[in-house]
């Protein structure tokens, strides 16, 4: 057998197995006891197809293609190692960019070199090239705003327009090309530039609480963007890895739309999302502070407390405190679970991330369809650094911005210890008329430091 | 690989990829994005084989940036995700060594 064959024929079987790998893996990532080993899967899947594409016959500049691996590699390397738990959300926008932008290149440079052959091959790399370039730009911004690097959302009259003027340019210089009418290197160029800048002009005014949706979506964009590409080069472990997390991904972004209320529609054309557009809304009665010394107590001969997490608390780094605190409490004999809504933390199950960087067993936490029903058995729901997820107005209020959101019935607990830096509205700037309860006290002050203060009262209590 | 068949892969994938998810909880929401994150980084494959072929220094300046973009999904991908599960434990895990909170 001639040498160009084997060697043919080992590059599909290596593809082969790694598809298989990736789909066994990302099974595995799907339940909290195998997830671990998920990710191990795919990695070895990643490893088959990278090596073997060595040996692709007739390839040249290898002395192009390793230091390009190795200065990306080792650049994504590091700062994958020594990212904060609580920025792993623009990282993931920052690799997932980093794809998007990899699935344009190979467009370009098949488009360039005229390496597509027929009408079929030509319009998959186009395709390929814009989803890839858009969600390139997108998800830069993305990771902008999430960083803090972009704090304005940039919004004027006739954006949509503007948007829609300048896909409908991307995609008339696209069918040039994919017709073969007109492939020149101006055309190409400018096919990818206004792609490019479509992807900016679209994010841009998309505010930062929405940013999980918009990154989920770019996600799916760029595997199905791979896939695009992995047709344009007969490659198939591209096509149904590109695929796969093509369709995971767009199933990912509606349960998280779902899980904020918000259509993707919504959150795609309307520019709201970082801004509490108003805090209408009365609320009756008044704030209750309580002390940490009877806090304290009153959890440490509760039977049943309900810890509500939210962002605010990973902002305060006090989920070390919150763990040992419960630590506290269960070895007292009290039954103690967590209860996380679905955009607790920056997106969905991030929370659930920083918990388990604390050190919380997963078995502890529940999502809010377990646990809703339980608050009504609760002794203590101890609400920290969460505050529009628990606002009963969701449930009564027609008219404020979060009524429909599905909300952790935390007022149904027999009494609620709110702890909070101070007076003031949520994230979307609504009132909480959860604080002003009958059954609510504030335990007012610094997430960290009022964690140590009930840890010594319940200490003390012995 | 004929145009139809391509078009069944297409097909099953798409299904397979939704299968997969379609029962996750939302506790893995996170390294789940993650994770799918590192399997698209399976386009380093390809932005090797298109530098492998570029011959003018355009074709040849985006196969490399190109594979520099991919080699950083798919490593970027791999790390966080795996930092991130590798710190999901159960009660029953915890139990032989409960090392207590900083």
């Amino acid at each position: 057998m001639p040498a160009g064959i084997s060697a043919e024929l080992a590059i599909q079987a290596s593809y082969f197995v790694t598809a298989v790998l990736f789909i066994v893996g990302l099974k595995r990532m799907s339940s909290p006891v195998t997830a671990r080993s998920g990710i191990l899967w795919a990695g070895a899947g990643m490893a088959v197809a990278t090596l073997i594409t060595f040996l692709y016959p007739g390839m040249s500049n290898y002395g192009l293609i390793l230091p390009a691996m190795l200065i990306g590699g080792v650049l994504a390397w590091w700062s994958g190692k020594r990212v904060a738990m609580t920025n792993i959300p623009q990282m993931i926008a920052l690799y997932n960019g980093m794809g998007g932008g990899a699935a344009a290149a190979i467009a370009a440079v098949e488009l360039y070199r005229g390496g597509t052959e027929g009408y079929a091959s030509t319009t998959l790399a186009v395709a390929g090239g814009i989803i890839g370039a858009v969600s390139f730009s997108g998800s830069g911004i993305a990771f902008g705003k999430l960083q803090g690097l972009i704090t304005r959302s940039i919004r004027f009259r006739g954006q949509q327009l503007l948007n829609l003027l300048l896909l409908a340019a991307a995609l008339l210089l696209g069918a040039l090309v994919a017709a073969q009418l007109d492939a020149s290197l101006a055309v190409v160029t400018g096919f990818f530039l206004l792609a490019l800048v479509l992807g900016l002009t679209m994010t841009l005014p998309i505010g930062g609480a929405d940013m999980p949706v918009v990154i989920s979506l770019y996600n799916a964009l760029t595997g199905l963007a791979v896939a695009l590409e992995g047709f344009v080069l007969n490659n198939a472990a591209m096509i149904i890895a590109g695929t796969v997390v093509g369709s995971a991904g767009t199933l990912l972004t509606q349960l998280m739309a779902k899980a904020m209320n918000r259509s993707l529609g919504n959150v795609l054309f309307s520019g709201f999302g970082d801004t509490g557009t108003a805090a209408t809304g009365e609320v009756s009665g008044s704030l209750k502070p309580i002390e940490a010394s009877d806090a304290g107590v009153m959890m440490a001969f509760a039977s049943k407390v309900i810890v509500v997490p939210g962002y605010g608390m990973a902002v305060a780094q006090a989920q070390h405190k919150v763990w040992e605190l419960c630590q506290l409490l269960i070895d007292r004999g009290v039954q103690l679970r967590f209860a996380i809504h679905p955009v607790a933390g920056r997106m969905p199950g991030h929370m659930n991330v920083l918990l388990a960087e604390a050190g919380v067993p997963y078995d502890l936490i529940s999502d809010l369809d377990e646990i809703n029903a339980e608050f009504e058995t609760a002794d203590v729901a101890l609400i920290i650094g969460a505050n529009d997820v628990v606002n009963p107005v969701a449930r009564t209020d027609k008219s404020s911005p979060i009524y429909g959101m599905p909300i952790l019935n935390a007022d149904k607990a027999k009494n609620v210890i709110v702890i909070k830096r101070g007076k003031g509205a949520g994230f979307s700037g609504i009132e909480n008329a959860l604080f002003y309860l009958d059954n609510t006290r504030m335990l007012y002050g610094d997430g960290q430091k009022a964690a140590a203060e009930l840890i010594q009262a319940i200490k003390a209590v012995g | 690989m004929t145009g139809m068949v391509a078009l069944y892969i297409f097909m099953l994938a798409a299904f397979t990829g939704y299968e997969v998810i379609s029962r996750v909880p939302v506790i893995l929401h996170t390294p789940l994005m993650s994770g799918s994150n590192f399997v698209h980084g399976i386009v380093l494959v390809g932005a090797m084989v298109a530098l492998g072929g570029a011959h003018t220094p355009l074709e040849k300046t985006i196969g490399f940036i190109g594979v520099l973009l991919a080699a950083g999904n798919a490593v970027g991908g791999y790390v966080v995700t795996e930092r991130m599960l590798e710190m999901f434990k159960s009660s029953g895990a915890r139990a032989g060594g409960k090392k207590g909170p900083h």
